[in-house]
């Protein structure tokens, strides 16, 4: 209980300081408005890739540094449908969640065949697993630019699906209406998966299952097949990130590298195993880096650099003040 | 005299080695149906490696184990849990962020496991109907090993593994576990592992000694009590 106290207040001052720093440093309300809007978009798509790391981590003791890749890839493979002269007689409204489920179902297929081929043998082998999903993400990495070359492909709003061509404006400030659209997204993920672990068998047996799987195991369950499903699940849910967010970031090769980094970030700082945690650290993150974004954009500073460093700043914080993170357990 | 129709499991001369260490040396176990048989010996001597040897948690490398005329070396330790062997180990094990509720949902086989036991469940423990709803953490040592047999009571379990029931607990509570094991014994085998020989004297109609990874005495457990020679030899105890 008074471990949950501190948590609670370390959450609280993290979140008050980062915004009163946020309302200080803006320019006018509507810019702060904005700037928190772009924070939680953010947060959205940093908690796609790091629920599925965090989960699979927490149950089968896997960090797949591969998972910033399956990002990656369901952007490539999103704008690739999305734009194939074959499909454009497709209306773009529908064009676009087709090519969404498909993107996160050759994710899930595509880890599930990586657990199974590669992974489940080395479960016995801690660090062979690290530095196997390390090479797999040079693979992954390599295969897309094989693809897709190295060209960074930028989606127009022309042509495009219409919630993505429309902006609202929000005290004298423009933002597009599939911001909100991938925000509230990325909210109804965090609740279903949350409902997942907590009202569904499956979840009950996830949950005990990153306590001691061999218990489980025990019990007369096939703990394989869950580390399997968990896996491609993970990657699908990565793959769906990168998705939704291909109409504002494009495809790039250098989106996996950014988004796992902000990813770990959020787990460890989150506390490795924690749903909770890695939900709480998305929003945390995704905030202090638009916040650090607008602050250090301004003309007296103008350095890009501070975004990208700021979930390190953050994990070091935390860490400092709790060593096993914000929601892990004290070891 | 024992038929052998009558022996639920038979485990026969296993070998277990865990990394490098060659644990059991040779053990043999035969548990007649119905019966209570506690495995007794030292600390270290095996017992506790022989109860997952049986549930393939640390397979054997040598010997053979029948349960209920199926071999069971070899297969992983759900499949062996799901043809009717359940298992209590040592330190509860309970899930500690699970509810009580969710501990018991975890074991079910099918659909309505629990309906069908929860009666007998709650009769055996009723503490834990008051307690449903609060995570395994926030349990007594006792509620958790209460917890942990109410769990294996669950599934329609023909033999359940018990390792040390009495192992930290008040002797109030060890009372109330006897209790609860001899009528759990009306409906199941049961293989017991129990350090405490007054209690293992009281509960088990048989029992098998290991000492050093070797099973070197196996019979009656009324037996054993008039063998002074022997308790003293292997158990320490007068």
């Amino acid at each position: 209980m008074l471990q949950n106290r501190s948590t609670i207040g370390v959450v609280a001052l993290l979140f008050a300081g980062l915004l009163a720093f946020g309302l200080v440093t803006a320019d006018s309300v509507g810019s702060f408005a904005i700037t928190v809007l772009s924070g939680l978009l953010q947060a959205a798509l940093l908690f796609l890739v790091a629920s599925g790391l965090s989960i699979v981590f927490g149950l089968m003791d896997v960090l797949n540094f591969a998972q910033g890749h399956f990002f990656m890839l369901g952007a490539y493979i999103t704008f690739a449908f999305f734009h194939a002269q074959a499909l454009a007689p497709i209306d773009p409204n529908l064009r676009f969640p087709i090519a969404i489920l498909i993107a996160s179902a050759v994710g899930g297929v595509v880890g599930y065949i990586l657990e199974r081929g590669l992974i489940r043998p080395l479960y016995v082998r801690p660090f062979f697993m690290l530095v196997l999903t390390f090479g797999v993400a040079i693979v992954m990495g390599e295969a897309i630019k094989a693809i897709w070359g190295t060209v960074t492909y930028t989606w127009s709003t022309v042509n495009s699906f219409s919630i993505h061509q429309n902006i609202f404006v929000l005290f004298n400030q423009q933002f597009g209406w599939y911001r909100i659209f991938v925000i509230l997204i990325g909210l109804a993920l965090m609740v279903l998966v949350a409902l997942l672990l907590r009202r569904t068998r499956i979840g009950i047996i996830i949950r005990a299952g990153v306590e001691d799987s061999a218990m489980v195991e025990a019990l007369g369950i096939n703990v394989r097949a869950v580390f399997t499903l968990v896996f491609a699940f993970g990657c699908a849910l990565a793959s769906f990130g990168g998705a939704v967010a291909a109409p504002f970031l494009g495809a790039s090769p250098g989106m996996a590298s950014a988004f796992l980094l902000g990813a770990v970030a959020v787990v460890v700082l989150g506390g490795l195993g924690s749903y909770e945690g890695t939900a709480i650290g998305s929003v945390l993150v995704g905030l202090s880096i638009a916040i650090v974004a607008k602050f250090t954009s301004r003309p007296e500073i103008n350095q890009t650099v501070w975004p990208s460093l700021t979930p390190m700043i953050l994990l070091i914080l935390v860490l400092l003040l709790k060593p096993s993170g914000l929601f892990g357990k004290e070891h | 005299m024992i038929e052998p129709g009558d022996i639920v499991l038979s485990v026969e001369n296993i070998h277990t080695f865990i990394g490098q260490f060659h644990i059991l040396e040779g053990v043999t176990v035969h548990v007649p149906r119905g019966s209570i048989t506690v495995l007794l010996g030292r600390n270290g001597a095996g017992k506790t490696t022989t109860l997952k040897s049986i549930l393939g948690m640390t397979p054997p490398s040598r010997g053979t184990i029948v349960f209920d005329g199926v071999a069971l070396v070899g297969k992983r330790p759900y499949t062996i849990a799901q043809m009717g062997i359940g298992y209590v180990p040592e330190h509860r094990a309970i899930f500690r962020n699970l509810s009580v509720r969710e501990n018991l949902e975890i074991a079910k086989r099918q659909r309505d496991d629990l309906d069908k036991r929860a009666d007998f469940i709650f009769d055996l423990f009723p503490d834990l109907k008051r307690l449903y709803h609060l995570d395994g953490a926030q349990l007594s040592g006792g509620q958790q090993q209460m917890l942990a047999v109410a769990r294996a009571l669950v599934p329609d379990n023909r033999l359940l593994l018990i390792d040390e029931p009495s192992e930290g607990l008040a002797p109030v509570i060890i009372e109330q576990m006897m209790e609860a094991i001899r009528r759990l014994s009306a409906r199941t085998t049961v293989l017991l592992v129990e350090q405490n020989f007054r209690v293992a004297s009281q509960l088990a109609d048989r029992y098998v000694i290991i000492d050093d990874g070797h099973s070197v005495a196996a019979g009656l457990m009324p037996d054993l009590m008039q063998d002074e020679a022997l308790v003293n030899r292997y158990l320490g105890v007068a």
